[in-house]
């Protein structure tokens, strides 16, 4: 038999199994779409999968660039995804993130978010120290119409409805806070130096900014303003910012994986800490817009709901919004 | 048909690798823009709707009023269709979005299985730094010069994107019951032709019709229109008493 007629013979013959390949495809995607619970069906789909794989190599060599070969790659790498991956169930891969990933993330960067919340507490000491000994250096950290604002005994914050409407408030800020906190987790990409920049600046305001208030017997009107989106706002601020730094020592110290799957896995991991931030951060928005310039607001419930956001935002980074055990015992 | 292109390879316990073709930087901007538009028509018919009916006349004027009600049905449910659109239909799309699958590509880790939530998630908050300065520069720059055509996001969150073939299919010379008379790749070519006979030009398939009878028919390759097709498609029969 010549060659040309082997070869020839050879894909027929592997052609004339045209049908179990479009069944093996079929019951492929069925079952990545979670349509298919049966026992037999799945030992079905593992024999699929090491008929695909053969037929494949020879289609590979036999009929390399045709259509043929197309539908076998795809039908192949669907089997291939279904059998060692399971079916995609939006759901249930977005209850694993928040139930499972995020409380593993939060523990894993638990130093980090220590060092930076340690970072910004002790900026914000320095900051109200500072004006406290200095006031004149407030003008390092407000701007000029702020402190004549505060000078005339009244907080930049008062009639701040009559000026933008909730809605567009909420989204300004919102907006807004969404991208400082990006910027300061990237900032920390910058081998950590970033972070300690924004986190420190941030501190140093915000310090000098209660000092001088409190110099002008507006402290408490001002703390009544921040309570009910503040304790969030900013404890996401130090949980953005502690992601960074993260990412920087997988570049600095990448370990045996090399600096390239050091990066990408460090930044996966503190990206997912990123989107809860960012969640979190638009219910903070919409309470800045709504409830800390609305003087009908009274003091007990601008508390109640700081405080009760904040435990929420406790329950979603410990997983026990969404049904994860307090704690696990070991088998 | 297509040419190989340079992919993904993911191991196998079978020993024959999966290969993944990755998407490039031309598939990537054509899903986004169809994307773009998508959600942007999208959110723009939303506020338009809305806002008419909360206004009760001809006016898209946004409220002066301190009115939940403006927020509630007509700001944030636009702002939510153009903000959230990837981060939502990525998740419920098993990684696609229309656009991607309009493109024929889909988001896949890097072992080739679907992305996890937390990835998808991850890719889309890094857009933020993807689409720093201006028009998606960084990512657009680092999809044209990385090996595997990935942007920041995908780098971070270890996903790539691959095109899909959701729609390969098998040509009717490997479907039919019995093999055909030709050579297998040949017996592709003229059931491609047959396939897209309606979509072509007249002259177009007369041409491609009388070079492949001429390579694989020993007929003559003159005759009318209708007689081209009917030889190609007896081209594809089985020989009589042919064995399988």
């Amino acid at each position: 038999v010549s060659g040309a007629a082997r070869r020839h013979a050879l894909t027929a013959s592997l052609l004339a199994r045209a049908g179990l390949w479009q069944q093996a495809d079929a019951r492929a995607r069925r079952f990545a779409r979670g349509r298919g619970e049966d026992a037999a069906e799945v030992a079905a789909l593992a024999d699929d999968y090491r008929l695909l794989a053969h037929d494949l190599a020879r289609v590979r060599t036999l009929l390399p660039e045709s259509r043929t070969r197309e539908f076998l790659e795809a039908a192949y790498a669907r089997t291939h995804a279904t059998l060692h991956h399971g079916a995609w169930r939006a759901g249930d891969a977005l209850l694993t993130l928040l139930r499972d990933d995020i409380p593993l993330v939060v523990r894993q960067l638990a130093p980090y978010i220590a060092w930076t919340t340690l970072l910004f507490v002790l900026a914000f000491a320095g900051g109200y120290a500072l004006v406290h000994r200095y006031p004149e250096l407030i003008a390092l950290f407000a701007s000029p119409d702020l402190i004549a604002t505060v000078e005339r005994g009244q907080l930049w914050t008062e009639g701040l409805l009559n000026i933008v409407p909730s809605s567009v408030l909420s989204v300004q800020i919102l907006a807004n806070n969404i991208v400082v906190s990006l910027f300061a987790y990237c900032a920390g990409f910058l081998f950590g130096l970033g972070t300690l920049y924004i986190l420190g600046l941030n501190g140093l305001m915000l310090g000098a900014v209660l000092a001088f208030v409190s110099q002008h017997g507006l402290r408490t009107q001002l703390l009544t303003f921040i309570v009910a989106h503040g304790c969030v706002e900013l404890s996401v601020m130090c949980l953005s910012a502690a992601a960074g730094p993260a990412v920087a020592e997988a570049l600095i110290r990448p370990g045996p994986a090399g600096r390239r799957e050091s990066f990408r896995n460090a930044a996966l991991r503190s990206g997912k800490l990123l989107i809860v931030c960012a969640l979190l951060l638009v219910g903070a928005g919409l309470i800045e817009g709504y409830i800390s310039p609305n003087p009908r607001v009274s003091l007990g419930v601008r508390i109640a709901v700081g405080v009760g956001y904040w435990l929420l935002m406790l329950a979603l980074l410990s997983g026990r919004l969404f049904g994860r055990p307090a704690r696990r015992t070991a088998l | 048909m297509s040419s190989p292109l340079p992919g993904l390879q993911v191991e196998s316990v079978t020993g024959i690798d999966v290969s993944l073709p990755v998407a490039g930087a031309g598939a990537r901007s054509f899903a986004f823009l169809i994307d773009w538009h998508i959600r942007l028509l999208l959110a723009l018919g939303w506020y338009v709707a809305a806002a008419l009916i909360y206004n009760g006349r001809l006016s898209l004027a946004p409220s002066t009023s301190e009115d939940a009600r403006w927020f509630a049905g007509v700001l944030a449910p636009a702002l939510a269709i153009y903000l959230l659109y990837h981060w939502v239909l990525e998740l419920a799309m098993r990684g696609s979005t229309p656009g991607k699958r309009t493109a024929g590509v889909r988001i896949v880790a890097r072992d080739g299985s679907a992305a996890s939530a937390g990835a998808l998630l991850a890719r889309n908050a890094f857009r933020i730094i993807d689409s720093l300065p201006a028009l998606y520069c960084v990512g657009l720059v680092t999809a044209i010069v990385t090996r595997e055509h990935v942007r920041i996001g995908d780098m971070a969150a270890g996903t790539l994107l691959v095109y899909e073939h959701a729609e390969a299919r098998l040509p009717a010379a490997a479907q039919a019951a019995a093999p055909p008379q030709l050579d297998p790749a040949a017996a592709e070519l003229v059931a491609e032709l047959l396939e897209r006979w309606p979509s072509l030009t007249v002259e177009s398939r007369q041409r491609l019709a009388q070079q492949l009878l001429g390579r694989y028919a020993a007929h003559d390759a003159d005759g009318g229109e209708a007689s081209l097709h009917e030889r190609l498609e007896r081209l594809l029969r089985p020989l009589p008493g042919g064995a399988r």
